[in-house]
């Protein structure tokens, strides 16, 4: 029996698993997956919670009901890695041997990182909306909010969803309009980037959004630390912006386990070659999702154009031939812009988002770029399919590679 | 294709505005880049940076992020955002004569 091992059952390694089990034969393959925790996450959902749109009832899940019958699951934490072994020391005390690992250990905030924000004002004044926690303990707080000023910032790059914290700011713009209160509300965002998003053309279409919801933009703001008594954020320069309430997006890292096992970068994110999505230096190693230091974006949809290529890969791996197939960055979001509308982007390592149309057989067109009704629908929908198709596996009607097909360049 | 004149030569430079070809690079050059990010002298600290950024980029291939720089060139972010204000990684990169940072998306 060859082993193959999944470390992680988030949305990657789930869908990694799934995949394995319907295509590896069982007599030659015994599959083991890996994962500390009960409970799946609809992540995407958490930008919801603080607005009271979804609950937490919304996004949670037991993993096991995403698992394919039989599969071998081991509920514990990873102590490390140990490539030169072939195995993995498990925390509760067990090690496992491998042929083929497949890392899918994601990403989590890590508010400690920065001076200050992980203290007396945390979840008093300073919020996440990166966990289930962040995200009630903030719909709390909004509830009895009466205005003031609300600053959004993003500590530093990669973080998930890169388009999540404007879909932040977009929705409080929505939000304090319903509550007739938005002429008390300051809207501040704050971010590292040169403008309101990664890529330019973007950048931006997104910046004029932000303008024409009379949300305030500070780009270049590099955090350095919160002052707790003034409730001031501070740069690296001395720059000071006062809050009432911060929602912070926190420094964003590798799992621990992986700078256990000497295998990440400085943020713990495994090197990985960005077109095979093998292990650099490792030939029986495959990474995927968040756990990789891909200059793609860290987002489900994401891991789910990675979980095909990798498929082929590793089979093409399993069989001696060399790993072909190519992931190309794709990227695909859709952008909840508030009133109950959205936007698409749709892009990958080389072509940034444009404007256009997004054929979708049997549903669309959708509108890139542009603030549809559409495209929020596609973003609920996404819910659905998420929780009935993604996770378990299954084709979705977007191919994995990006096509220009509908895009104005 | 954007160029950097300098008295006897001129250099290519990248979409970005960077040095397209790290060979072309001496001190003089970064000289003109660093008047250009608004640094007017380039002190022994400015210069401890940049042949991190250099050394680092020849032996990966990529510009080191501000942490891998606070963590082993000796200079810490404080004193990194104090001698290449707003952008120490993107600064300390061109100055250097290294392509903008990967991590710079």
């Amino acid at each position: 029996m060859k082993k193959l091992l999944i470390l992680g059952a988030g949305t990657a390694g789930t869908m990694m698993l799934n995949k394995f089990s319907n295509v590896l034969d069982k007599s030659e393959w015994e599959i083991t997956i890996v994962d500390q925790f009960e409970n799946h996450y609809y992540q995407p959902g958490f930008l919801f919670i603080p607005f009271g749109v979804y609950n937490r009832k919304d996004v949670i899940k037991p993993k096991r009901d995403f698992f394919p019958t039989g599969a071998n699951v081991i509920m514990s934490g990873i102590d490390k890695i140990e490539p030169e072994n072939n195995r993995v020391l498990l925390q509760n005390g067990k090690v496992l041997s491998y042929d083929y690992l497949i890392i899918a250990t994601g990403a989590k905030i890590k508010p400690e990182e920065t001076e200050g924000m992980k203290e007396d004002l945390w979840f008093k004044n300073i919020f996440d909306f990166y966990t289930i926690e962040g995200a009630c303990a903030l719909w709390d707080f909004f509830k009895r909010w009466e205005g003031g000023k609300l600053v959004i910032n993003i500590t530093e790059m990669p973080i998930k969803c890169p388009v999540a914290p404007l879909e932040f700011a977009f929705l409080a713009d929505w939000y304090f309009t319903e509550r007739g209160i938005r002429d008390k509300v300051d809207i501040h965002f704050v971010t590292p980037l040169p403008g309101a998003f990664t890529k330019p053309k973007a950048s931006a279409i997104l910046g004029d959004f932000l303008d024409k919801k009379n949300i305030r933009l500070t780009s270049e703001f590099n955090i350095g630390s919160v002052d707790n008594e003034t409730k001031e954020i501070v740069s690296w320069d001395e720059t000071r912006i006062p809050f009432d309430v911060l929602v912070t997006i926190p420094t964003n890292m590798g799992d621990e386990c992986i700078e256990r096992s000497e295998m990440g970068d400085e943020l713990n994110f495994v090197p990985t070659d960005k077109h095979t999505l093998m292990a650099n230096g490792h030939e029986n190693i495959f990474v995927i999702g968040d756990a990789t230091d891909l200059p793609s974006s860290k987002a489900g949809s994401v891991a789910h154009f990675q979980a095909d290529v990798l498929l082929e890969n590793f089979l093409a791996v399993i069989e001696g031939r060399e790993p072909h197939e190519k992931f190309d960055g794709h990227a695909n979001c859709f952008i909840e812009s508030g009133f109950g509308k959205g936007i698409l982007i749709d892009f990958n390592y080389d072509t940034e988002p444009l404007p256009g149309k997004f054929p979708l057989p049997g549903v669309g067109p959708f509108s890139l770029l542009e603030e549809t009704k559409m495209n929020h629908y596609g973003k609920i929908m996404f819910r659905w399919m998420y929780w009935n198709s993604l996770l378990k596996g299954q084709e979705l009607p977007i191919e994995s590679q990006m096509s220009m097909a509908g895009k104005r360049a | 294709m954007a160029v950097l004149e300098m008295e006897n030569k001129t250099l290519e430079l990248d979409a970005d505005g960077f040095l397209a070809n790290i060979d072309d690079w001496n001190e003089d050059v970064a000289k003109v880049f660093a008047k250009e990010e608004g640094i007017e002298e380039l002190t022994e600290q400015h210069w401890t940076v940049i042949n991190f950024m250099r050394d680092v980029f020849k032996e990966k291939g990529d510009a080191p992020s501000i942490r891998r720089l606070t963590k082993e060139s000796g200079v810490n972010t404080k004193e990194l955002y104090a001698l290449f204000p707003k952008g120490p990684a993107k600064k300390a990169a061109r100055i250097a004569g290294i392509p903008k940072p990967k991590g710079c998306i």
